[in-house]
């Protein structure tokens, strides 16, 4: 569903830019508005919430997919946590639907799904491996590394049971917004595919601001 | 395919009553049938490394590697290392869901009550987030280890617009699924409800399981070469096991 975001930009009190291939790992607070933005279009945001307050609560797909009964994520979208609470609700989506059923690249999954000589390529595992390594403080391991959203991408779905990885439906300039419902831990990879042609083997920023 | 294992390659047998969890220590080499006793059962499934129990279960892998929403015959179920944990070899349900996720005791409550111990003894009523909670602990585990899991013989079919939809007494009384390991691997399992199952009272299939022999994987296999990326993920646990088994197996 497509619902434009009242927020302005130069209203927003944060805002960086994530080149591809590098993570973003902040904290955003209960009340604030975190948007990310596809710069250049046809980029996959993969990216993992936890509770601020106990990181063993985190984004949980499955729980998020079969309460809302959809595969997809959209505008409306309340995302669970594995216990059940709404971390964040999507307010504003201007690309449609997001997946969240594939799953992050990693240099392994990588040589199954490419080439065992793939293995040394970047990948999205890989930024997250180094951003709960370099941020001691949120007492994060590989333990936490679960079943993520990749915003802006488009894996549909077959009613006889099948899955694909289709050309991507965002574009330059399109965007998801959410509300965060508690204090989250937010953990980005911008992801750094080149393996498949869904960004044309071209991977590239994206913007990520927040309003209070 | 239902092919039926041949009874002397049948090392245990045994019987799990629904509402109820178990895990094993499953040998490469082993297979596992699992077998639908009364039809309408759900077995939840996580699987881990049982030497480096950081190496789990991934459906997300599991799925878009082969690319696909089910799993049936000929589907391989991936590590997060991209290892293959163990292949589908029989499977006569034809549908078996990774997506729809575990029983809450929140959501068992809401739905099915509450049934004590003290109260109920036996016929308590326990959730699948309870079951898998109590088996982690058995491994040092817990919550944080807690991936999405397979729930075999439920199905959860998506339609056109990606709603899905539960598929009640999807699995016949007799039915049956086989996991060849590739591995050594720590199952653990419980037999609770399907989280979207509708069923007005908690329902408590029993389920048995064998424990065979399996043959070696032979260069034709139908589960290596259902996709290329099998392919590669056998190759992957080739080089695993080329590194050395470890001398006292597991722990």
């Amino acid at each position: 569903m497509i619902k434009e975001s009242p927020l302005q930009a130069a209203a927003a009190r944060y805002r960086a830019t994530v080149p591809a291939g590098d993570y973003w790992m902040q904290v955003v607070k209960a009340g604030q508005t975190l948007r990310i933005l596809d710069r250049e279009g046809n980029q996959a945001a993969d990216t993992l919430f936890y509770n601020a307050a106990d990181p063993s609560e985190r984004y949980s797909a499955v729980d998020t997919i079969r309460e809302q009964g959809n595969v997809y994520l959209t505008a409306g979208t309340p995302l669970l946590s594995n216990l059940g609470n709404v971390m964040l609700e999507i307010t504003a989506d201007t690309c449609g639907r997001h997946d969240t059923l594939g799953g992050a690249c990693a240099t392994e999954s990588n040589t199954v799904r490419y080439a065992l000589e793939k293995k040394c390529m970047h990948a999205c595992r890989d930024s997250w491996m180094l951003a709960v390594a370099s941020h001691p403080e949120f007492g994060m391991s590989k333990r936490d590394i679960t079943h993520n959203i990749n915003f802006f991408m488009n894996v549909p779905v077959t009613p006889d049971g099948g899955l694909s990885f289709a050309d991507g439906i965002s574009d330059a300039g399109k965007y998801v917004e959410m509300r965060a419902h508690m204090d989250v831990i937010v953990l980005i990879s911008n992801c750094p595919q080149l393996n498949n042609p869904c960004n044309a083997y071209n991977p590239t920023p994206i913007d990520v601001l927040i309003w209070n | 395919m239902t092919e039926t294992p041949s009874p002397s390659t049948l090392l245990y047998e045994d019987r799990i009553p629904g509402g109820a969890h178990w895990s094993l220590l499953l040998r490469q080499g082993t297979s596992l049938r699992l077998i639908d006793l009364e039809g309408g059962a759900n077995v939840g499934m996580l699987f881990y490394n049982p030497l480096e129990k950081l190496e789990r279960y991934n459906a997300p892998d599991t799925l878009k590697c082969q690319h696909t929403f089910k799993l049936t015959r000929g589907h391989c179920l991936y590590s997060d290392m991209g290892r293959i944990f163990c292949s589908i070899v029989a499977d006569s349900v034809g549908w078996h869901d990774t997506v729809g996720g575990n029983l809450s005791t929140a959501a068992l409550q809401r739905k099915w009550g509450v049934k004590t111990y003290q109260d109920f003894r036996n016929d308590w009523i326990i959730s699948g987030e309870q079951a898998f909670l109590v088996e982690l602990a058995k491994y040092g585990l817990n919550r944080r280890d807690m991936a999405a899991n397979l729930n075999l013989f439920s199905k959860v079919a998506p339609d056109d617009d990606g709603n899905l939809h539960f598929v009640p007494d999807h699995s016949k009384a007799g039915d049956s699924v086989e996991l060849r390991f590739e591995m050594d691997t720590l199952v653990l399992f419980h037999t609770c409800p399907h989280p979207l199952n509708p069923a007005a009272e908690y329902p408590k299939k029993p389920i048995a399981y064998q424990l065979h022999t399996a043959a070696p994987v032979a260069a034709d296999d139908y589960c290596m070469n259902f996709r290329p990326e099998n392919q590669r993920g056998f190759q992957n646990n080739h080089i695993y096991h080329l590194q050395g088994k470890h001398p006292h197996g597991c722990c």
